[in-house]
């Protein structure tokens, strides 16, 4: 009973994820690739994702601390970024990151970072949620989310 | 990473399929990995260009695909695709979130085969194998072809031994073709059997030119391809490749050497390597020098091999580059194009040396062999060479832009013939011979332009337009054909090659309608006047590219000299000979 409340739950959040606009269909696309093979796939991509994006934020920060900046390179390390953020299906924040590259290429410095704090916004929220969910999974049961084999 | 070096699984294709990919994010590597081995393919990971390149280096035949990314810290995606393609020859495929219409055109323009945006769905990739096998049978096309061209390079070159050239006898052709099959075996091994991608090695001008000051460092009788190949100090470069070259350079030096042994026979008419080799490029380039020389001099000395000109204004020394140059500069190919005398020489074919012909060109020319039959002689000139056959050449480029019909007046201007197709010297990276120089790009990419019938004609015109297009910038007819040349490119008809090759062509190719007497009007009118480069260059475009063979009508025109024979048959529709052949010293 227990059980399947867990999972119940997990399944309600992992909805609500879509429902919101915080994940897209590449979520899913992970989702499916997950098997017998790679039971934690899903996670260990979001793990990656995070490591490795975390490193191109800060870049972006040291960036847009410089005077004056240098739009083309923002819009670069942004280019990355937004690459990354596509990898895991992070919608909104993708979102910010277009919107950042438009502000660079109108080099519009202050529309930057603006944008640029809301995106670490996003990027931090769906940090969060995700952390919640795969906790949630874990404890709902191993082969909750996990498995659809193929 | 995992394995990559394992050999191509044939039994279950698409399954087992080998593919590279390339991306600096690590969790695309790892999704993409991931998508792919769900694929049954085999995937070997890489996070920088240039690792990618090292691998695919050090084994040529350990990948099938190629999946980058186009935005990498290291190396510029495009780059990467440049490389490969031109290295290995291997399908790539680009990825990019940025989805933006002119970022795309740019990666179609570079050669990829396809883009991908950003997320990939795993049914994108479930597809890519399409492009492996597009390519193999482009290759095995191509090929074939190769192999067909062989049988009118033995057709020419055995009316090039008879007196007259009316009749080969038995022997020289099958002596020629025993000669011919050595040095096709030999290029077939560069290429490699269909099943097996094997990288294509383009000699462009500048690898050819290392190659050549190798040689001459170490000194050309104590030449090796090992020697060589250490001291180009040309990474991706293999023994195999530099011996294949080196054969064909040598054999190019030897033809050189005749030439000038030759200087003083008068009629005769030789035919040039010209058309085994598809260096149509080169030949092309030298017939109009050298007829262009050959024109003047042999004018008076009736029917003076044009390679005599050639020889002398042009020393090639299988400087591949200097050949090209001297193509540019009109200094005389060995075109072996003698521009017999019409009155005289029944018989006397224009051979058109092709320095470069060396190499055998599979794809001959043959077709700009065509010895411009001296049988002109009697004719007025109606340089019609352009014959009806047009519809044949239909390429793109379409001869159009040769003026051979008729173009007669085209023809004289050419009388320079700076060797425009020369010019394309830029172009020369191709594989094709240097002198023919650019066709590789019509070539390389466009192998199914050449398997269309026209294929021989075509081929040799590509090449030839490549070479025509980008120089083509002398007036002379060479221009016009190699313009077409390019154009055609991938239509195999390069037309433009001019309307002789055309001419060839129809004549042979298609066992057309060639109506062998217009050619031979045509002829007759560019020998009277001393159009002869005319003429020839319109072969010359023909011969470029291997297409010519078909072509060979160079030669036809000259054994007929009544008739043209057109009714060369040309197995080999594809013209994709020249490609093959890569000209003169590719290997």
């Amino acid at each position: 009973m227990d059980r399947n409340q867990s999972r119940w739950q997990v399944a309600l959040m992992r909805q609500s994820l879509f429902d919101q606009g915080y994940l897209d269909e590449q979520f899913i696309q992970l989702e499916e690739l997950q098997d017998d093979a790679n039971p934690n796939f899903v996670e260990e991509i979001v793990t990656l994702h995070y490591r490795d994006s975390s490193r191109l934020i800060s870049n972006i920060e040291q960036n847009l601390e410089r005077n004056p900046l240098d739009f083309d390179k923002l819009d670069n390390i942004m280019h990355q970024f937004k690459g990354s953020s596509s990898s895991i299906g992070g919608k909104k924040v993708k979102a910010e990151c277009t919107l950042f590259r438009d502000y660079c290429r109108a080099e519009n410095g202050e529309g930057c970072m603006k944008t640029f704090q809301q995106l670490k916004k996003e990027y931090a929220a769906l940090r969060k949620k995700l952390e919640a969910y795969f906790q949630l999974a874990k404890q709902a049961g191993p082969t909750e989310t996990a498995c659809r084999s193929k | 990473m995992d394995n990559g070096f394992s050999s191509p699984r044939h039994d279950a294709f698409p399954a087992g399929l080998r593919v590279l990919v390339v991306d600096d994010d690590p969790t695309w590597l790892k999704i993409l990995e991931k998508m792919l081995k769900k694929c049954s393919y085999e995937v070997t990971t890489c996070c920088l260009a240039i690792n990618a390149l090292n691998l695919l280096r050090e084994r040529k035949d350990g990948y099938d695909i190629v999946i980058s990314d186009v935005n990498m810290p290291d190396m510029d995606g495009f780059k990467l695709l440049e490389y490969v393609g031109l290295e290995m020859d291997l399908p790539v495929i680009m990825m990019s979130v940025d989805g933006e219409t002119s970022r795309v055109m740019k990666g179609v323009q570079h050669g990829a085969c396809d883009y991908l945006l950003k997320p990939i769905r795993m049914k994108e990739l479930r597809n890519i194998w399409q492009h492996v096998f597009r390519k193999k049978i482009h290759e095995v096309r191509e090929i074939e072809n190769q192999e067909g061209f062989e049988g009118i390079h033995i057709l020419r070159n055995a009316s090039d031994l008879s007196d007259d050239g009316h009749s080969f006898s038995g022997e020289d052709l099958t002596s020629m073709r025993k000669r011919k099959d050595v040095d096709n075996k030999h290029d077939d091994k560069d290429f490699g059997d269909p099943s097996t991608k094997k990288a294509r090695v383009v000699w462009s001008v500048d690898l050819h030119q290392k190659f050549v000051k190798a040689v001459n460092q170490i000194g050309f009788d104590k030449v090796g391809p090992k020697k060589i190949l250490d001291m180009m100090n040309v990474p991706w470069l293999t023994r195999e490749n530099v011996a294949s070259h080196l054969q064909k350079y040598r054999l190019y030096l030897s033809r050189l050497q005749k030439e000038n042994d030759q200087k003083t026979s008068l009629s005769e008419v030789k035919h040039s390597d010209l058309l085994s080799k598809d260096t149509a490029a080169s030949f092309g380039l030298q017939n109009s020098i050298n007829m262009h020389d050959a024109v003047v001099d042999s004018y008076r000395s009736f029917g003076g091999n044009l390679q005599r000109q050639n020889v002398e204004t042009k020393s090639h020394r299988g400087d591949l580059k200097g050949i090209v140059s001297e193509l540019k500069s009109e200094t005389k190919r060995n075109l072996t194009c003698s521009i017999p005398d019409p009155l005289a020489i029944k018989g006397s074919q224009i051979n058109f040396n092709n320095p470069f012909a060396t190499l055998e060109s599979k794809g001959n020319y043959a077709a700009l062999d065509c010895t411009i039959p001296t049988p002109y002689c009697s004719e007025p000139p109606k340089i019609q060479l352009r014959q009806e056959n047009k519809p044949l050449l239909q390429s793109e480029n379409s001869f159009s832009q040769l003026p051979m019909h008729g173009a007669l007046n085209q023809i004289q201007v050419e009388k320079r013939q700076s060797i425009p197709l020369v010019s394309s010297k830029s172009s020369i990276t191709q594989r094709d011979n240097g002198g023919s120089i650019d066709i590789k790009p019509l070539y390389a990419d466009d192998k199914t332009g050449y398997a269309s019938g026209m294929s021989a004609v075509g081929t040799g015109v590509d090449t030839f337009s490549v070479q025509s297009k980008s120089h083509i910038t002398d007036p002379q007819i060479s221009g016009p054909i190699s313009n077409t040349t390019l154009g055609m490119k991938s239509q195999g008809f390069n037309l433009g090659c001019l309307e002789d090759l055309e001419y060839c062509q129809r004549n042979i190719l298609f066992g057309s309608e060639a109506t062998s007497t217009p050619l031979d009007k045509d002829f007759q009118f560019c020998w009277l006047q001393g159009d002869f480069y005319n003429l020839n260059f319109g072969f010359q475009n023909i011969e470029m590219p291997e297409y010519c063979d078909p072509g060979v009508t160079a030669e036809v025109p000259i054994h007929s000299y009544d008739t043209l024979r057109f009714d060369y048959e040309y197995p080999h529709d594809t013209a994709d000979y020249s490609v093959i052949d890569e000209g003169l010293f590719i290997a």
